[in-house]
């Protein structure tokens, strides 16, 4: 079956079953390896996209339901000024040390900080806690996230 | 904690060789033999084991337009090592860290020697080595433009990638590296290092080399390597470990979109179980097809008959019934014996008795394993996410029947290590169904296939009773440790050694180990043993200061303040003592207590211990722990909820003593930070239940660490004059017990079992 998606502003014509995620789409078929797969299970967000500016789970979104969505990508995401902020906050933190799932907690970040420019705490954690970092690099995102909102980093041998 | 008395050093014997390469430029090729790990099995068990002697190698280029390339030897697991071991290279060649690119170096033994990320060795292993090699590159820099300005080498001096001359003349690397190729390497012993003061890249914040392309996506990992010709692989094994493959619906699974091949790999058995060090190929079924999701959802048809094998009679259960049989019997073996144990604790003033016990725990790391492989021409390419990638290699070439330089290995980044890409069973599964296939094959595990086929680190059992004179000091201790063997030998990374504190500061000790038969692969997870040992040893001590009626920081620090039995025979020459990974460096000085003292002081005054006034509910506990020749003292402040007993952990306090120099403090920093957080994900939730020979957990039910539950944990590092030493994983174990004793100092309840069962906690915390 073919399908039309729309892809960090590009459309991409793809022949594939229906049900396959969009994320095996995005890597294996469009050769976009940014996003990652963790488990395949909705559950790590390694894999997190934007559709229509939502932060979306695409290992567990089939391409047949993206139909004429916006979708962006970790590979677009540095073209929004949040995102480029977000970017450049990941690499004055050093935030990543694996950096497996920082795609997606960049992707995650973003959705965060464009909904809310200045965000407690408590929002960082509702909005970041269902994004894996298996290195537990939580104390840096956190404070990567502050620094792209330019909100104060409160004592820096804590981030 | 083992303390290791081994006090061999590193050889300071070494080798150089220069020439120039294409372009102008100048290579300079560093060798130095040195001492063998003796404890990190490089290749699988029935291989020869390491000679005394390996080689170490880096690599510095530099480009006649000052582009200063350096390899970095080690696979990059997230430890941070691919920027800080150049960092040392380039701090002694005086270079501009603006001008410097980081490649990571090939598998070559020939030319680097051991390449592995394991047991926290880079830093210890290569400090000395590179410095010397960047001072010798920088040396000849000198003596180039000394040779050129016709002026004596002492008028010449370096900084920021240029050589500058009493009457102010300069010239760039660039400019000097062609003729410094020409020129014989200096005697690396007469090299002078620089002094530490004058560093102008060691000890600088340097954010991780690879981290533009991680935060913008590109292809950076294992699961990202795509080749010609590609198809996508999964390999369903045994759900009991061990079993192997005796038919399966093939003709049924062929016929479903996509699927290119389904065939039997391995019918006869597996090979190598149950070191997870050790494991080989596995028995089961590889399907193959053009998309990996075509592949993987042809498991869901997948009806295979297997042959289960006697594992299948194991379980968790059965194993926690069998320790407690045991631990009433005679132990099996008498590993330490100082004095006389039993008589002290028949004379003690006070008595303190404790069971301890810990499941299996998985690594889990993020990206699961993965290999892409090429089978052409009789040789074997293969790009994988390892830790190992020399046993890998070993592994494929005689599984496959071929010599080893037939095969190929390309180590890419790995996303999280944690000891499991230690293994190498992902690599040779590839390479076997990439052959079987006659094509390339990208194979890929699945989460729920990546948490049921690990190795796991060990569980076990401790019995411990500790005897305490009318002062309450420690007089008497014994443990009586439960753990596991396979064939009579302790299942890796299940071992006790000789040497765990409180071992030489108790005068009547005794150390005493049973083991049962394992099944279930087991192996090295990030600080092995230590990750269990501390968070025994570490809380029944808090026990016995308790009992005492003593402050537990005070008491550790006390206990540290005299050695009262002899210590041990040291271990032949070239082993390392037992504890394999763990205190058991092959390297590095004797135990200090002083410095344990040290850091325990400076976690106190760090924290508030003692003087904050916490509310109800609220307790902070502390911990030490030495492993991978680092001191960490580590304070955790925790909050109990009565009402469901819940556990908010407040706050860490980390403070660590890993010698005089902290090469990188993002990366340490990072380190120290991420392994505490991975000790308190483990000690929340992390358990694997053995049930019918088989995981009992699926990846939902296998809770990790999340943002919410991370508390800010504040570094500090005590510089002591001593070598620098590695920091990925020292920092973890002491914050299991630090945790648990915080709850005690909460809630009055003490954490004997982990994970943390909560519903010890409700209401009584009142």
């Amino acid at each position: 079956m073919s399908y039309t998606i729309n892809v960090n502003g590009t459309p991409h014509t793809v022949d594939i079953d229906g049900d396959t995620p969009l994320l095996w789409v995005l890597r294996d078929t469009l050769d976009m390896k940014g996003s990652k797969f963790g488990c395949g299970m909705g559950l790590c967000g390694a894999c997190t996209v934007h559709i229509n500016g939502t932060p979306t789970r695409s290992c567990i979104t089939p391409v047949s339901t993206v139909g004429k969505a916006q979708i962006t990508t970790i590979e677009g995401i540095g073209s929004s000024d949040t995102g480029r902020k977000v970017q450049d906050a990941w690499l004055t933190t050093d935030v990543a040390q694996c950096g497996y799932c920082q795609a997606g907690q960049i992707m995650a970040a973003t959705a965060l900080l464009t909904a809310n420019q200045k965000p407690t705490d408590q929002d960082i954690d509702n909005a970041m806690s269902a994004n894996l970092c298996r290195c537990a690099t939580y104390t840096r995102i956190r404070a990567a996230i502050k620094l792209a909102a330019g909100l104060p980093i409160t004592d820096s041998r804590e981030i | 904690m083992s303390i290791s008395h081994s006090t061999e050093a590193v050889s300071r014997r070494a080798f150089l060789s220069v020439s120039a390469v294409a372009g102008g430029g100048m290579l300079l090729s560093f060798t130095i033999p040195q001492l063998a790990d003796a404890s990190i099995p490089l290749g699988i068990t029935d291989a020869p084991p390491a000679d005394n002697t390996s080689v170490i190698n880096a690599y510095v280029n530099i480009y006649a337009d000052n582009r200063i390339v350096i390899s970095s030897k080690v696979p990059e697991i997230g430890q941070g090592i691919k920027t800080s071991l150049p960092m040392i290279i380039a701090e002694e060649l005086d270079a501009d860290w603006n001008t410097v690119h980081i490649v990571q170096a090939p598998l070559d033994a020939k030319l680097y020697g051991a390449q592995f990320a394991g047991g926290s060795f880079s830093t210890p292993l290569n400090w000395e080595p590179l410095r010397r090699a960047g001072a010798a590159a920088r040396a000849m820099l000198i003596t180039a433009a000394a040779k050129t300005w016709r002026v004596p080498e002492s008028e010449c001096t370096t900084s920021f990638g240029k050589v500058q001359n009493a009457a102010g003349k300069s010239l760039t690397y660039g400019q000097l590296a062609a003729k410094a190729a020409k020129l014989a390497p200096p005697d690396l012993k007469t090299l002078t290092l620089k002094d530490p003061k004058n560093y102008t890249i060691i000890g600088r914040s340097i954010s991780g080399i690879d981290n533009p392309k991680v935060v913008t996506g590109q292809p950076l990992f294992g699961i990202d390597v795509t080749v010609p010709g590609m198809r996508y692989a999964v390999f369903q094994k045994c759900p009991v470990f061990g079993g192997k493959v005796v038919s399966a619906n093939v003709e049924e699974i062929k016929a479903l979109p996509g699927i290119l091949n389904v065939f039997l790999v391995a019918p006869e058995g597996p090979t190598g179980l149950p070191d997870g060090m050790a494991m080989g190929l596995q028995s089961g079924v590889a399907i193959v097809a053009s998309s990996w999701w075509q592949a993987n959802k042809a498991l869901d048809s997948l009806k295979v008959v297997w042959d289960e094998g006697p594992v299948a009679s194991q379980s968790s259960a059965g194993f926690a019934a069998k320790a407690l049989e045991l631990s009433t019997q005679t132990p099996h073996r008498v590993i330490r014996k100082d004095g006389d144990a039993k008589a002290a604790l028949a004379g003690a003033a006070k008595t303190v008795e404790a069971a301890y016990s810990y499941p299996f725990v998985a690594h889990s790391p993020l990206e699961p394993q993965n290999s892409t492989a090429v089978f052409k021409d009789g040789k074997l390419e293969i790009w994988s996410p390892t830790q190992n990638p020399g046993s890998g290699k070993t592994l494929i070439a005689k599984t496959l029947g071929l010599a080893d330089d037939a095969v190929t290995v390309h180590m890419t980044r790995c996303g999280g290590g944690f000891g499991r890409r230690l293994g190498s069973e992902f690599m040779v599964e590839a390479a076997m169904i990439a052959k079987m296939q006659g094509e390339p094959v990208k194979l890929l595990w699945n989460r729920n296939q990546d948490l049921q086929h690990e190795f796991y680190r060990p569980g076990g059992f401790h019995y411990f009773k500790a005897g305490l004179d009318a002062q309450g000091e420690l007089i008497a201790f014994t443990d009586h440790y439960v753990g596991y063997e396979n064939n009579g030998k302790p299942s890796n990374s299940a071992d006790l050694a000789a040497t765990e504190f409180p071992a030489k500061y108790v005068k009547d000790l005794e150390f005493a180990t049973s083991t049962q038969q394992l099944g279930v692969p087991t192996g090295p997870m990030r600080a092995p043993g230590s990750n269990a040992h501390a968070f025994v040893f570490q809380s029944f001590v808090d026990e016995v200061a308790h009992a005492a009626g003593k402050d537990p920081l005070q008491y550790r620090i006390d206990l540290f303040a005299q050695e009262r039995a002899a210590p041990p025979p040291p271990p032949p020459a070239g082993k390392g003592p037992p504890g394999g990974g763990r205190g058991g460096f092959p390297m590095g000085p004797p135990f200090s207590g002083k410095r344990a003292q040290g850091v325990l002081e400076m976690v106190r005054d760090k924290s508030g211990w003692g003087k904050r006034q916490l509310p109800k509910g609220t307790g902070m506990g502390v911990a030490f722990y030495y492993s991978h020749l680092g001191y960490f003292a580590e304070v955790v402040q925790a909050t109990v909820r009565p009402a469901d007993g819940s556990i908010k952990v407040d706050k860490v306090w980390v403070v660590g003593d890993v010698g005089s120099t902290i090469i990188n403090p993002f990366g340490a920093l990072n380190q120290c930070q991420g392994a505490a957080l991975d000790g308190i994900s483990q000690a929340l939730g992390a358990r694997i239940t053995i049930d019918r020979g088989r995981v009992a957990q699926t990846f939902p039910e296998y809770p990790l660490l999340r943002m919410y539950q991370a508390p800010p944990v504040q570094v500090d590092f005590k510089l002591t004059p001593n070598s620098p030493t590695g920091l990925g994983e020292p920092a973890l174990p002491p914050v299991i017990p630090a945790l648990c004793n915080a709850i005690f100092a909460a809630t009055g309840t003490r954490i004997r079992s982990l994970p943390i069962d909560t519903t010890l906690l409700k209401s009584t915390s009142t």
